[in-house]
């Protein structure tokens, strides 16, 4: 894990500072609320429908056990004792006061935390997958490359009043855990012909209004070239991305509207200008900082345990745990632990305080002190020895973070949706805990296979519905909140945007064509292993047009 | 005046914007400054006076276009029209880091004081700071965050390449 020098602490440290003037300017009324608007948002500070929100960066999804226990502290001390995991690998608090977020911030300085540039038109915190440097699929760890783009990110002079907000996601594997498809820029790790591993630069994708898929503006960039490249790709954003229209304010709007060809041609040509300059990667720096995140001092361990083994056969209920919520380490004899934060008691991606402190707890005595979260709004604990699975199951049940359902129905992405959200246009939360509690049955779950439903209050697609297999945009229709559907969509390495199915639902109905929805898929698929996606994409929507509007 | 600042230090401003100039018409005395676009048409006829000149650039022109003129001008004047529009962020880099522009690069408009660090990263060294802001807190402004990452005007190398 990446550890702070003095000056990243000095950093912080000033920001905390700075950003308490900017407060107390507020309060007494020298800033006015639409100035001190792009201030508080360049710290996470949002203001919502019944409060402020705090947005706190967790930097590429990975946390420190001592990290977990400040959030904690600060859900317990600052807030109504819970946070909520976004998609984007921060946690949002949604009843800090404002006069205390600068305490707040202190606390979290202290250990290697902050909200710079979680909200605002700069560039954001850098995601990556949840799996780097564990999974079996992996090419190389995309995290040192994240922790680069932190440094050169922030506080960029140039780049802190860019047209619209800028997300950037990295991923070293073979499958896509960080949706870099739908990201402003997205950098897959791949390998050249000789061998040499560089980066796949995926530009303009994205949700919300305009939903579109990156595309490939550089097939290969070698990795002294990273950052560079990224100067070139927000240049040309930064001069030519509309400002006339905030819903065309995006990248993907300029990368469409300029067209791919010429879009890859200007950032060429001003990456010509400055691939030489001292934003260059050498060798020693790519060493330096692949020095943080080495792997830890594995155990040398079989790769199955006789109790795990024994209690797979005569307990089902563990079973079912382990075949959803477990993952292959690439280290014999550990496993990586999803902690599913879907049940139909929480809102999805909600934790309380005292469950992060006992998460924090499991991840000293189990996992290495480490706890990652996920596009999915999940936790992980990566580096689970095999002969631990039974106790740490046990629990986790304890602490109903045990749910088998990773990766299936109930393992619902939503937004705040209308129940915090200022921009909400209807709820999100109560339909995504209806749609749990209706399909609530492992059996049901198991068979329905790989399957992911996403739910967004409104256009904005926070809960990337537009990327769901069965996607759920919540709407209002003349004072009446309406739900409509979208089938075939993909976050992963085969992205696609999902079609609008038809008219829209009430919510009252909505929970119902969603079973439509399942009940063709089990009618039509092939056979019990084809995931409802490659059924979705073999057969095409009449069928399931049919269902719900025949 | 008092809400011109340069070089850290609140001073006198001594520049005139100026348009308008006609073909035949006779030369405005003092240090001045003229949009772009009359820049390029009546150069010859500005560059034949004595004083200072400078010349005043939309966030959308291209600095490039004054390339070979640098060596004639004393100040190039950015626009900020609103604090949100950034543009005039990558225009003061090109002319610091890439054109090599030595004067006077002042920034006008939306001037906050707190978006006088990331203008003095970039190479803006003046500023007419909007009325209504406080001018000691802004100038301490220039020195609230002492540790930066990137390479920008003032820094040639990321933080990982200095030597501490």
């Amino acid at each position: 894990m990446y550890q702070y020098s003095e000056q990243d602490h000095q950093l912080l440290l000033e920001r905390v500072e700075q950003f308490r003037g900017q407060v107390e300017r507020r309060l007494n009324g020298q800033l006015s609320e639409e100035e001190f608007k792009h201030q508080r948002l360049r710290n996470g500070v949002y203001l919502q429908l019944h409060a402020y929100m705090l947005r706190v960066a967790i930097p590429y999804g990975l946390l420190s056990s001592e990290q977990m226990r400040t959030l904690a502290h600060v859900a317990r001390k600052y807030d109504k004792g819970y946070g909520h995991f976004s998609t984007r690998q921060n946690i949002q608090y949604n009843w800090p006061k404002l006069k205390d977020v600068p305490d707040i911030l202190d606390d979290l300085a202290k250990v290697e935390m902050h909200a710079i540039q979680t909200s605002g038109n700069c560039i954001r915190n850098t995601t990556s997958d949840p799996l780097a440097g564990v999974s079996r699929d992996e090419l190389e760890d995309p995290r040192p490359y994240c922790e680069l783009i932190r440094q050169w990110s922030t506080f960029h002079p140039e780049f802190n009043f860019l047209p619209r907000k800028f997300k950037i996601a990295v991923s070293g594997a073979t499958h896509d855990r960080a949706a870099v498809a739908i990201h402003d820029i997205g950098l897959r790790l791949i390998a050249n012909e000789d061998g040499e591993t560089g980066f796949e630069v995926h530009v303009g994708g994205g949700l919300g209004r305009t939903p579109m898929i990156g595309k490939v503006i550089r097939s290969f960039l070698s990795k002294e070239h990273m950052l560079t490249y990224l100067e070139a790709i927000l240049r040309v954003y930064n001069k030519l991305g509309r400002r006339d229209n905030i819903y065309k304010a995006r990248i993907k709007i300029l990368v469409h509207e300029t067209g791919e060809e010429e879009f890859r041609k200007l950032v060429e040509d001003e990456w010509e200008k400055i691939k030489e300059s001292g934003l260059g990667l050498r060798d020693q720096d790519i060493d330096w900082i692949k020095g943080f995140f080495k792997d830890p001092d594995y155990e040398d361990l079989p790769d199955s345990d006789a109790d795990y083994e024994n209690l797979l056969l005569s307990n089902p209920e563990f079973a079912r745990w382990a075949d959803k919520n477990i993952e292959l380490h690439k280290q014999s004899g550990y496993r990586i632990v999803y902690l599913s934060l879907k049940t139909a008691h929480q809102p999805p991606g909600d934790v309380t305080a005292d469950q992060m402190d006992a998460i924090a707890d499991l991840a000293d005595r189990y996992s290495l002190g480490q706890i990652r979260t996920t596009h999915r709004q999940n936790l992980v604990l990566s580096d689970v020895k095999v002969q631990d699975l039974p106790a740490l199951w046990e629990e986790l049940k304890l602490l109903e973070l045990a749910t088998p359902n990773y990766n299936h129905v109930t393992d619902i992405i939503s937004c705040p949706g209308l129940d915090y959200c200022a921009l909400a246009t209807a709820r999100s939360i109560p339909i995504s805990q209806a749609i749990t509690e209706r399909f609530d049955s492992y059996d049901f779950i198991n068979d329905l296979g790989d399957l992911s439903i996403n739910i967004s209050g409104c256009i904005n697609a926070c809960g990337h519905h537009h990327v769901a297999n069965i996607g759920i945009l919540g709407v209002n229709k003349k004072g009446i909140e309406v739900y409509q559907m979208t089938l075939g969509g993909s976050a992963r390495e085969d992205a696609s945007i999902g079609k609008i199915i038809g008219p829209a639902f009430t919510a009252d109905e909505i929970v119902g064509a969603v079973g439509d929805v399942l009940s063709v898929y089990l009618d039509k698929r092939e056979d019990p292993e084809e995931p409802f996606l490659t059924t979705y994409r073999r057969i095409g929507e009449a069928p399931f047009k049919e269902k719900l509007y025949g | 005046m008092g809400n011109y600042i340069k070089d850290r230090k609140v001073d006198e401003d001594d520049w005139m914007p100026f348009t308008g100039l006609e073909e035949d018409a006779s030369l405005p005395s003092g240090n001045i400054y003229v949009p772009l676009d009359e820049w390029l048409k009546t150069r010859d006829h500005l560059l034949a006076r004595n004083d200072r000149l400078g010349v005043a650039l939309k966030n959308t022109d291209d600095p490039a276009l004054l390339e070979k003129d640098l060596d004639r001008l004393d100040l190039i004047v950015l626009e900020f029209p609103k604090m949100a529009d950034g543009r005039a962020f990558t225009q003061a880099r090109i002319l610091r880091e890439r054109l090599g522009f030595k004067g006077e690069i002042r920034a006008t408009g939306d001037v906050l004081q707190d978006q006088l660090f990331y203008m003095q990263r970039c190479g803006i060294n003046a500023f007419e700071i909007r009325d209504d802001q406080d001018i000691p807190s802004s100038l301490k402004a220039f020195d609230e965050m002492t540790v930066t990452y990137q390479p920008a005007s003032d820094e040639k190398f990321p933080i990982w390449r200095r030597e501490s």
